[in-house]
């Protein structure tokens, strides 16, 4: 792996080098984070009180500024009092990596703090589905309309424009109209996943319709095809597996909207955990929690990169780089 | 191929036409006319402007001959074979198969694009397929008669594979295929072997006279080298540029089965010494950019290098 094949533009990586760097993408912060939590010196600011000594207003366990604390034990010291002790810590909002991955397992198997409370598995399933509707439902119309929008010029005219304008609203300033209209269970959070995915879809598709190889549909025309049947024999099959990458970018688009979606009318789903963990100063069970959005969402998309070269054998756009 | 240069005063007429190569031509003008043009017009408008790609273009071409049509870059040779395809509308004019004006694409007329035009998704059987498909086939005999083709090129063992796995020239021969798959009246080539490299091509042009030979076709082939022109064609249409005129259509007195080793025969170069002279002295003023002026010389004047 010589320093000079690394950087050359447009140039795939060697196997070996692919799989070191990829590795080497999530072991850098992963470290980086280790040290500033387990390397005192690097940072640590505060103190985690292990014993009050004669300072009446300290708990055990609590943090405090490092200054504030030693000017206490100076204090202590020049009175003759018991000094407080304690070790260095981080603040309570940064978790080791120790604490997080402990709480992987130990959120699941933690019961909800309150009796209507929701467990961890129950409030991923209901994000799930929050978003599996919200894509669905845009997708069922946004697909067919970037298609014909983009196949025929005058359909895309008429729609654009709007959709343009339309797309640069930020979805969650309809939260207040959507619970207006839906209610305030999951009509609004659907609502805001559609609103936030479909206006790029459908640009973005129809952006990808133009991108048809004009020969084709000459080739199909010199062979008979009638201009009706142009849409489903040739555009929609030639465009297919770039329709499907858009489709996997979108998914993701969805899910940056869910955190937003999740919080309008009544909070739920895996946001209703997150701001629960946080108020009971859970915080390892907070970066866990939106460490599993992350791998759920990291993990359909590499599911649906494979299941994408075996529907589209053909397909040699990023042969290349794959 | 251009390397043997004979003055023209020791080459015989391109006009001499040896007794079996005569006959050959009255028994081919003896065939019924399948495809007729007639002060065939074609205008471009952009910008308010009009400028006139095709004048007045007249000809027709009988069953079973292989037309070329030559010319400079920029004669409408290419806008010719597309509106032929019907993938162009015409000013004026007509354009007759068999007396039927045409309107519009059609499967009685085969096209094969410079490009490779065979569809990505689908394997080499089922581009074959494509045609028969569309025009109304069941799948079943699609399938029989797309592999009968692709028997007859050889390339059966192909038949599963998808077109990024096969060559360039390959590519060609499957695309000539789906196109004689429709059986058309009649194979429009708009300079199918253009992207191929040399050995290739010299290969292909060979295979194309061998299917024609063959098969109840009439081929309309367009090309900017007067070698393949040649090599080819029962007759070749001359284009001038701007606009595209018909000078001349030429009767190649090359005699059929024709050879790589005609090359060098007197009737060849007579007929090529005729077709340069047309296309080159008859240029035009280059255009802005298109004249190459004498450089400046930038090397030690000792340093020579020939």
């Amino acid at each position: 792996m010589a320093r000079s094949t690394l950087f050359r533009v447009l140039r795939p990586l060697s196997p070996r080098a692919k799989f070191t760097i990829g590795i080497l993408a999530f072991v850098l912060p992963v470290g980086l984070w280790s040290l500033v939590s387990y390397v005192p010196a690097i940072w640590h600011p505060q103190i985690m009180i292990t014993d009050a000594g004669s300072v009446s207003y300290l708990d055990v366990g609590s943090h405090m500024a490092r200054d504030a604390f030693d000017s206490e034990v100076a204090d202590a010291r020049q009175e003759g009092r018991a000094p407080p002790k304690g070790v260095r810590a981080n603040p309570i909002y940064l978790p080791s990596p120790g604490e997080v991955l402990k709480a992987f397992y130990t959120s699941f198997t933690t019961p909800p703090e309150t009796k209507d409370g929701q467990w961890l598995h129950q409030s991923l399933w209901h994000s799930i589905q929050i978003i599996f509707w919200g894509y669905v439902i845009s997708s069922l119309i946004g697909v067919p309309l970037g298609v014909l929008c983009g196949a025929y010029a005058a359909l895309g005219r008429v729609n654009e424009p709007f959709i343009e304008f339309f797309r640069y609203l930020p979805a969650p300033a309809f939260g207040a109209l959507m619970v207006a209209i839906l209610g305030i269970y999951d009509g609004p959070k659907i609502a805001i996943i559609v609103i936030g995915t479909f206006f790029q879809q459908v640009l973005i598709i129809a952006n990808t319709t133009r991108k048809v190889d004009p020969a084709l549909l000459e080739a199909a025309l010199t062979l008979g095809t009638r201009s009706r049947h142009l849409l489903t024999r040739v555009v929609v099959p030639a465009i297919l597996p770039d329709l499907y990458r858009d489709q996997r970018i979108l998914l993701g688009w969805a899910w940056t909207y869910l955190i937003v979606a999740e919080l309008i009318g009544t909070t739920s789903g895996i946001t209703w955990f997150i701001t629960q963990q946080a108020r009971y100063q859970h915080f390892p069970n907070v970066y866990a929690a939106i460490a599993m959005i992350g791998i759920i969402g990291l993990g359909t998309d590499m599911l649906l990169a494979v299941l994408g070269r075996r529907l589209f054998p053909w397909d040699r756009s990023l042969a290349k780089f794959a | 191929m251009n390397d043997i240069v004979i003055p023209s005063h020791l080459l015989p007429s391109y006009r001499e036409q040896s007794a079996a190569v005569r006959t050959r031509f009255d028994s081919l003008k003896a065939r019924e006319v399948i495809l007729t043009v007639s002060k065939l017009h074609k205008n471009f408008d952009s910008d308010g402007k009009s400028t006139v790609a095709l004048k007045d273009i007249n000809f027709s071409t009988h069953r079973r001959e292989f037309l070329c049509v030559v010319g400079p870059s920029g004669c409408g040779k290419s806008t010719l074979v597309r509106i032929l395809a019907g993938l162009e509308e015409h000013s004026s004019g007509d354009v007759l198969l068999l007396g039927q004006p045409v309107t519009g694409p059609g499967s009685d007329r085969g096209m094969v694009f410079q490009g490779y035009t065979l569809f990505p998704w689908l394997t080499v059987k089922k581009n074959v397929m494509f045609g028969l498909e569309v025009n109304g086939h069941g799948r079943n005999e699609s399938e029989r008669e797309a592999m009968q083709w692709l028997e007859l090129i050889g390339l059966e063992k192909f038949a599963d594979v998808y077109p990024y796995q096969l060559s360039g020239g390959m590519k060609q021969r499957v695309a000539i295929v789906r196109a004689l798959a429709n059986q058309p009246r009649i194979l429009l080539m708009d300079e199918p072997f253009g992207a191929l490299d040399a050995q290739t091509r010299c290969r292909m042009q060979a295979h194309l006279l061998e299917i024609w030979r063959k098969i109840d076709i009439t081929i309309v082939f367009i090309t900017h080298d007067l070698d393949e022109a040649i090599f080819l064609a029962d007759r070749i249409l001359v284009l001038s540029a701007h606009p595209g005129e018909i000078q001349e259509l030429i009767e190649v007195p090359v005699p059929r089965p024709r050879s790589v080793a005609q090359i060098v025969s007197a009737e060849f170069l007579a007929t090529k010494a005729r077709l340069e002279q047309l296309i080159y002295s008859a240029r035009h003023e280059p255009a802005e950019g298109e004249d190459y002026p004498i450089m400046r010389r930038m090397t030690n004047v000792a340093d020579n290098v020939e």
